[in-house]
């Protein structure tokens, strides 16, 4: 097979992974918009947040130890212990929780029945608050994550994709990293959770009757708040998973929160209300900008992942407002 | 006692239709005005213009820009950075190649590019509505400053890849480039403020604003009583760009003086001028000022009380003003979604009753 279109192949894998990626994050973004109506534009920040959490109650950090010695004079930084990973993610969704217990109570609570793009903003001031909040309790320095996922490139891949190449002395076998392997099979294993948890569970039968209609469905006698909580929570939890799986990736740093902007063409591509569509939209953007990058990329100077995504999401709201999959938006006057 | 209407009568329409129509605001404006023209550039020094009015002055005129989009059109817009990218890079290549013309015509031709490029951006508002178009204009926003750092013709095949601001002078003064004096920067700055915040006000109490003002409340509505959705949106796009253009164009040349757009005019920007007309109020010009004194003033009083006043380290009073930022941000929208121009508002209302509310 000629180069081109091995590389083009392997490319073509690669986008498929970091597709799964993307979609791992807005998943997070469909849960909450389906049970709330909120576009939870936080949901990157949540993801750094419990990334950072993780770190630091694995490392036994002290939080807030910077304010702390800035305020009192003193020097500390470590309680001294190790956290194993498994009961380090386990406080981390605690600690999840907790927040998605304030986010109700202390916002969203307050601005029930106000217009989506008052949602939008509320969350937008979130994200900016958590962004100082976490740095502040674990510092803002990079931070390694290290829970045990296998890393770098998948030989056993390489070995057995070899013979693809038929003789061709350049091609030594698809260069696919074991994380990403990983990713994909954890956020299958999530979205079928997902899908059982609302389909057969008491609680998960709740939130769809939220989400289908807020006022039957508190008239059948179930708490919004609850709901609401739990939908976070939730929200959370994918947004916990996210941020291992990325923060294993780059490292924890600022800028694993900007995931949230690679997530929301994926949304609009997919539809917002359709877990299905943040799949096969992940899937789209993931292998397509990294094609167009491979194919057009090095004709207009490279770097075109940034905004790939978004003109192709914009170009397809066009003709189909409502994304892949989404409801079709009905207006009254 | 204050903002009283009792004797003051109106004898035309003209008086009638002014656009302070109390007597003691009205004075209370012209005292503004000439406070600013007279008094102001006497006084201020170098770190008081750079650090204080400038960047006041240029994101009140972008948060007038943004105001006029969002808080009057209701098509919300996250690509303010980039469009301020267009404005400034449309004066800097007009700065270079016509030299002989003055820069107060090159920063209103930004302006006008950057409307054009607006409109062209503004066009799916057409067909998609809300936070969905919120997401569109972030296209524009990694669109364009991705633009701006690929096409070397942008920036002049410079080998950093940033733009500089060479000299230019207004009446002899120079007021870009390192030969500067503040009072010069300032009131050049000033003009165009005042400019567009005129501009602003009469455009948004005439037919126009009112048809941005349909369309926000209820665009389907709006058009069945015959208001055109498309001329009416992008009439918003393009005076929104306009002013915004105009900022971007000032923010480079007369602020900053040396640009690398993706550190200038990255998402950050976009949202910073949001936050400026939600704090200071959705669908107020005096909201844009108010919202764009706010959070310039707000990190160099923490700068001040934190770093210089208790010690604590720089990036410490960062991080915390994201919290306040943000914090605030919630605040101001579950407490009083229409800002500090409604508190405004509301004080001159008290004020206008005092001392005998009853």
């Amino acid at each position: 097979m000629p180069d081109q279109l091995l590389f083009g192949t392997e490319v073509f894998l690669n986008g498929l992974m970091a597709g799964v990626l993307y979609a791992l994050v807005a998943l997070g973004f469909v849960l909450i918009y389906k049970a709330s109506g909120i576009f939870n534009y936080a949901q990157g920040v949540m993801a750094l947040f419990a990334a950072l959490t993780l770190v630091g109650i694995m490392d036994g950090q002290v939080p807030f130890s910077h304010l702390i010695n800035a305020v009192l004079g003193t020097d500390i930084h470590h309680f001294g212990w190790n956290v194993p990973a498994v009961l380090a993610i386990i406080l981390t969704m605690g600690v999840m929780v907790v927040l998605a217990w304030a986010v109700q109570q202390f916002i969203f609570r307050h601005l029930v029945n106000q217009e989506p793009i008052i949602l939008f903003m509320a969350t937008i001031g979130l994200a900016y608050f958590m962004e100082g909040f976490g740095d502040i309790m674990w510092g803002s320095d990079i931070k390694k994550l290290d829970v045990g996922l296998p890393q770098g490139g998948s030989f056993w891949i390489e070995e057995n994709t070899q013979w693809l190449g038929f003789g061709n002395e350049n091609f030594y076998g698809f260069f696919l990293d074991q994380l990403d392997i990983v990713a994909t099979v954890i956020a299958a294993i999530l979205v079928i959770v997902l899908v059982l948890f609302s389909q057969y569970t008491k609680q998960g039968r709740a939130m769809r009757a939220v989400a289908d209609d807020h006022q039957a469905a508190l008239s059948v006698g179930i708490s919004l708040n609850f709901i609401w909580v739990m939908v976070w929570s939730v929200a959370g939890f994918v947004a916990l998973v996210a941020g291992i799986m990325w923060g294993a990736k780059s490292g924890v740093q600022f800028s694993l929160s900007l995931i949230a902007l690679k997530a929301l063409p994926v949304l609009m591509l997919g539809g917002f209300t359709s877990i299905p569509g943040a799949i096969v939209g992940g899937l789209i953007i993931g292998v397509g900008e990294k094609m167009f990058e491979f194919i057009v990329g090095p004709m207009v100077g490279g770097a075109t992942e940034n905004w790939f995504a978004y003109v192709l999401a914009l170009i397809f709201l066009v003709f189909r407002p409502q994304g892949l999959f989404g409801d079709k938006i009905i207006e009254r006057v | 006692m204050f903002y009283r209407e009792a004797g003051d009568f109106k004898t035309s329409y003209v008086d009638d239709n002014q656009t302070f129509p109390i007597k003691f605001d009205r004075y209370r404006y012209y005292f503004v005005l000439l406070f600013a023209f007279l008094v102001v550039p006497f006084v201020i020094n170098d770190y008081w213009v750079n650090a204080v009015f400038m960047p006041f002055l240029i994101y009140s005129i972008a948060a007038i820009g943004l105001n006029i989009l969002v808080g009057y059109c209701g098509q919300v817009s996250l690509g303010t950075g980039g469009f301020m990218a267009v404005g400034a890079y449309a004066c800097y290549k007009l700065m270079t190649a016509f030299p002989e013309v003055n820069i107060f015509f090159h920063v209103l031709l930004a302006g006008g590019v950057t409307a054009v490029v607006g409109v062209l951006f503004g066009l799916p508002s057409l067909r998609i509505k809300g936070f969905y178009l919120a997401v569109a204009t972030l296209a524009a926003q990694f669109f364009l400053v991705w633009l701006f750092n690929k096409v070397p013709w942008f920036y002049n095949y410079s080998a950093s890849g940033q733009i500089s601001s060479p000299e230019r002078t207004v009446f002899g003064y120079a007021v870009t480039g390192p030969h500067t004096s503040a009072w010069a920067t300032y009131l050049f700055c000033l003009v165009f403020v005042v400019l567009c915040a005129v501009i602003a006000r009469n455009l948004t109490r005439g037919t126009v604003g009112r048809k941005w003002m349909a369309i926000r409340d209820m665009d389907i509505a709006a058009e069945i009583i015959g208001v055109d959705p498309l001329r009416s949106k992008l009439s918003a796009f393009a005076v929104s760009s306009f002013f915004i253009g105009i900022s971007g164009a000032l923010f480079f040349s007369v602020y900053l003086g040396a640009v690398e757009v993706g550190e200038a005019f990255g998402i950050n920007k976009s949202f910073l001028v949001l936050f400026m007309i939600i704090i200071g109020g959705l669908g107020s010009i005096f909201g844009s000022f108010a919202g764009a004194a706010f959070l310039v003033l707000l990190p160099v009083l923490l700068k001040n009380v934190l770093v210089s006043g208790l010690g604590w380290p720089t990036d410490l009073a960062a991080h915390l003003e994201f919290m306040i930022v943000g914090g605030l941000i919630i605040t101001f929208l579950i407490a009083e979604p229409h800002g500090l121009a409604q508190l405004w508002r509301v004080a001159k209302e008290k004020l206008r009753l005092w001392p005998f509310p009853h």
